[in-house]
């Protein structure tokens, strides 16, 4: 091989493996950052990991939010309108947070099935309600036979 | 009437756009000198008309005309007149109005200013521009009209979303759309080249600068965009990698990797291809953009309204329009491609890397702004990636892009030695690398790895940019001004880019932050600095109700400053908004923000130390002025051309 078409070669394989590592990174990165969603149903059905952070949807139960005197600490329940996952939270609750409000959650499941959130979302927006929550919504309405409250 | 007279000025405009994407094309062809100077009428009439119905929406924003389902669903006679104003960009209809608006603006520019640019070239250019403009208004005039009357006359107006009611929003969106949109240039530059069939490396220049103004703007929109969201969303964050502030950041990145490629293109006449595929990246991006924030598949602040036939008609746009560039670019690129020989270590190859990292970047956001969304359009599953992904591939590929950042600079076109590269960028990096250990050890709490890296990286990249002025001090001096004013842009730009990194580094390492429950009377402690809860008071504004806290901050046991964060009802919505008490200082900010009311007098507080946050902006401005002074002026531009 002349010198000229070492040197091309070293860099073309110097290319690659650069191009080869980024890949590596890029996906060990995505696959372990991945957070799926669950509706509340899917989590008392057992569908939801343990031990591994994932995002859980729901409307905020009338009456179940508890504050803790001294601290930020709060537990409220979520429902999609068949099941119910408690829910305990430490820190700010976003602006839009109250009874009733479909919110998100970030964080993962303790070993007595609460849901310790690390994250609460809700939307800039009155009227809103995230997508996944009103999709959770409408698959536990066709599941559940009596037909839902629904909500204004 | 003067409603019926915007929308009649877009039809026409409509009607100017396709004779500008038609009539020089066919000029061309036919070798009609006068059709293709038509181009130049058409530019000018076209940008008069978007222009003459921009100012009749405004128009009726100001006159609070509720007839007009746009304005009534967007403003409120409550409403202070600067928000009136910036509230006719405040939605989609408006905004996509301002987009093709300043598409028209671009096209005039090129129109204007492409005197180097051969006529076939300069007609084909404008061409392309014409087509784009055609697609907009046609879009705006079809699915997203403005100007559409209501049959019932609303008494009030629902007003705008309160979030947007500040002044950083108010210019935030032109300067994003003058990035974007400017990008639209370079990619008809890369149609036009391809069907001229040539490249002149001279052309390179006229598309870098082009490319340069364009990216200015993109930078100082993404920094504004940060900056809103870190005062006015109330969470002390200043990056979320929402896939909103993706869509801005990756035609930003491939813009950056054009700037460069056209670098060398036009120095040494190699990597034609690929600038031009870059260049058409970089616009298909920014259509990507627009189509994830205007289709309503995104949930955030950006996306108003859900429309499908929006969403389709902007993918069924992009597609046609970058899918025809790329088949072109496929059939045609071997025509302009030059080969140029260059050593294993040379400029070339240094500059090449960082392209392939920026690559790189770009495909990692990408990946994780496009990915969840595909798989829950096809109903596979729902899922998201949060900004762990995104830290943990970029910080890494940071490094080496900084590393060869600093080479680059110090290395020759054509060949460099080891040896000599070692030789010249030694000083650099002692001195880069004392700093890195001593800064933090005398001005920050404790060392941490990352700082030490992050700090290092900064101080390479400024002092080996510093280097290279200092090298080409003697050739400032003769050559001439065009090329004085592009190094100096050049090094200010880099220093900027140093400048923010070295704001990422310190303040994603040191911040503070706490939420806590205070009752009035109460004290927290973040090192030296004591931040005591006065209480919270009821006041009424203009348009709004205000909770607003006072918090006395101390600096060992100094009175410093009075902070005054706000949590605000709007009459208009009921919607609470939080207003941060913020501090700034260059080397630090203190940040609080309300949470809510709780139990007797006590409230939950936000409490924040960020130190060299606003770096990260400053950085911003410092490339953005270092892109826009590497222009050349318009005594140079008039010899450029008459050369």
């Amino acid at each position: 091989m002349s010198p000229l078409r070492k040197k091309r070669l070293y860099t073309l394989l110097l290319l690659l493996s650069g191009v080869g590592l980024a890949t590596f990174l890029l996906l060990q990165a995505f696959s372990e950052n991945m957070m799926f969603y669950f509706s509340t149903s899917e989590v008392q059905q057992g569908k939801a990991p343990q031990g591994r952070d994932f995002r859980l949807g729901g409307l905020v139960v009338n009456g179940t939010v508890q504050r803790d005197p001294t601290s930020l600490k709060v537990r409220f329940d979520l429902t999609d309108g068949a099941a119910n996952v408690t829910v305990e939270y430490n820190g700010i609750l976003p602006d839009l947070f109250r009874e009733g409000q479909g919110i998100i959650a970030n964080g993962r499941l303790n070993a007595e099935g609460i849901f310790m959130a690390h994250e609460v979302l809700a939307k800039h927006d009155e009227n809103y309600m995230p997508p996944e929550v009103a999709d959770s919504l409408k698959q536990a309405a066709k599941n559940v036979p009596q037909p839902q409250q629904a909500t204004p | 009437m003067i409603v019926e007279i915007g929308h009649f000025a877009l039809i026409l405009g409509l009607a100017f756009a396709m004779v500008l994407a038609s009539v020089p094309l066919l000029g061309v062809q036919q070798r009609q000198p006068l059709w293709m100077e038509l181009a130049r009428t058409a530019a000018v009439g076209q940008f008069a008309l978007l222009g003459l119905a921009f100012a009749c929406l405004i128009y009726a924003f100001i006159q609070d005309d509720f007839s007009v389902k746009y304005v009534a669903a967007n403003s409120n006679s409550q409403l202070p007149l600067i928000y009136k104003i910036s509230a006719t960009w405040g939605a989609h209809e408006g905004s996509l109005l301002l987009w093709a608006l300043i598409l028209t603006l671009w096209t005039l520019a090129a129109a204007l200013f492409a005197k180097q640019l051969p006529p076939t070239l300069k007609a084909r250019l404008l061409s392309v521009l014409g087509w784009i403009a055609a697609g907009f208004i046609l879009f705006i005039l079809i699915t997203s009209n403005p100007f559409e009357r209501l049959l019932e006359v609303p008494q009030e107006g629902r007003s705008l979303n309160p979030l947007l009611q500040d002044i950083g929003l108010a210019i935030h969106p032109p300067m994003l759309y003058m990035g974007y949109v400017g990008m639209a240039v370079a990619f008809a530059f890369a149609v036009a080249v391809l069907m001229e069939g040539k490249m002149e490396n001279a052309w390179a220049h006229w598309a870098q600068t082009w490319t340069l103004i364009a990216w200015a703007f993109l930078t100082l929109g993404i920094a504004l965009g940060s900056w809103w969201a870190y005062y006015e969303l109330g969470w002390g964050g200043w990056w979320f990698w929402d896939p909103v502030e993706n869509a801005s950041l990756l035609p930003w990145i491939v813009a950056t990797a054009l700037i460069h490629s056209l670098a060398i293109t036009a120095k040494r006449g190699s990597f034609q291809a690929w600038s031009l595929l870059l260049a058409i990246l970089a616009f298909g991006l920014s259509l990507l953009g627009t189509f994830l924030v205007r289709s309503g598949v995104l949930t955030s602040v950006h996306a108003f309204t859900s429309d499908p036939s929006r969403g389709v008609f902007i993918l069924v746009f992009l597609v046609v329009i970058v899918g025809a560039a790329l088949l072109l670019f496929s059939a045609r690129a071997h025509l302009v491609t030059q080969q140029r020989a260059f050593k294993p270590l040379s400029k070339e190859t240094l500059l090449l890397l960082n392209n392939v990292l920026l690559m790189a970047m770009m495909a990692t956001v990408l990946l994780g702004t496009l990915y969840p969304l595909i798989l829950d359009a096809l109903g596979i599953a729902k899922l998201s990636v949060g900004a762990p992904y995104f830290n943990s591939v970029i910080v890494p590929l940071t490094v080496p892009l900084a590393l060869l950042m600093g080479l680059g600079f110090a290395a020759h076109w054509r060949e460099s030695r080891a040896g000599g590269l070692l030789k010249q960028l030694w000083p650099v990096l002692l001195v880069s690398a004392l700093l890195a250990f001593v800064l933090p050890l005398l001005l920050l709490p404790d060392l941490q790895g990352w700082a030490v890296v992050g700090l290092f990286m900064s101080a390479w990249i400024a002092l080996s940019a510093l280097q290279w002025l200092w090298q080409n001090r003697a050739a400032t001096n003769s050559t001439g001004r065009v090329q004085r004013r592009r190094i100096l842009g050049a090094v200010l730009a880099h220093i900027g880019f140093a400048v923010t990194l070295a704001g990422i580094t310190v303040t994603s390492l040191y911040s503070i932050e706490k939420d806590l429950r205070l009752a009035p009377g109460e004290s927290y402690s973040i090192g030296d600095t004591r931040f005591q809860f006065v209480g919270v008071i009821q006041k009424q504004e203009h348009n709004y109700l205000a909770s607003e806290g006072t918090i006395k901050v101390y600096a060992n046991n100094q009175w410093l400053t009075d902070l005054h964060p706000q949590k605000r009802t709007y009459l208009s919505q009921a919607m609470p908004m939080t207003e941060a008490g913020i501090d700034a200082q260059l080397s630090r900010d203190l940040f609080v923000a309300l949470g809510e009311k709780l139990d007797g007098a006590a409230w939950s507080l936000r409490i924040q130390y960020k130190p060299l946050i606003r770096w990260i902006w400053l950085g911003a401005i410092l490339m953005a002025l270092g892109g826009l002074l590497a222009l050349p002026s318009g005594r140079q531009r008039r010899k450029e051309s008459a050369a």
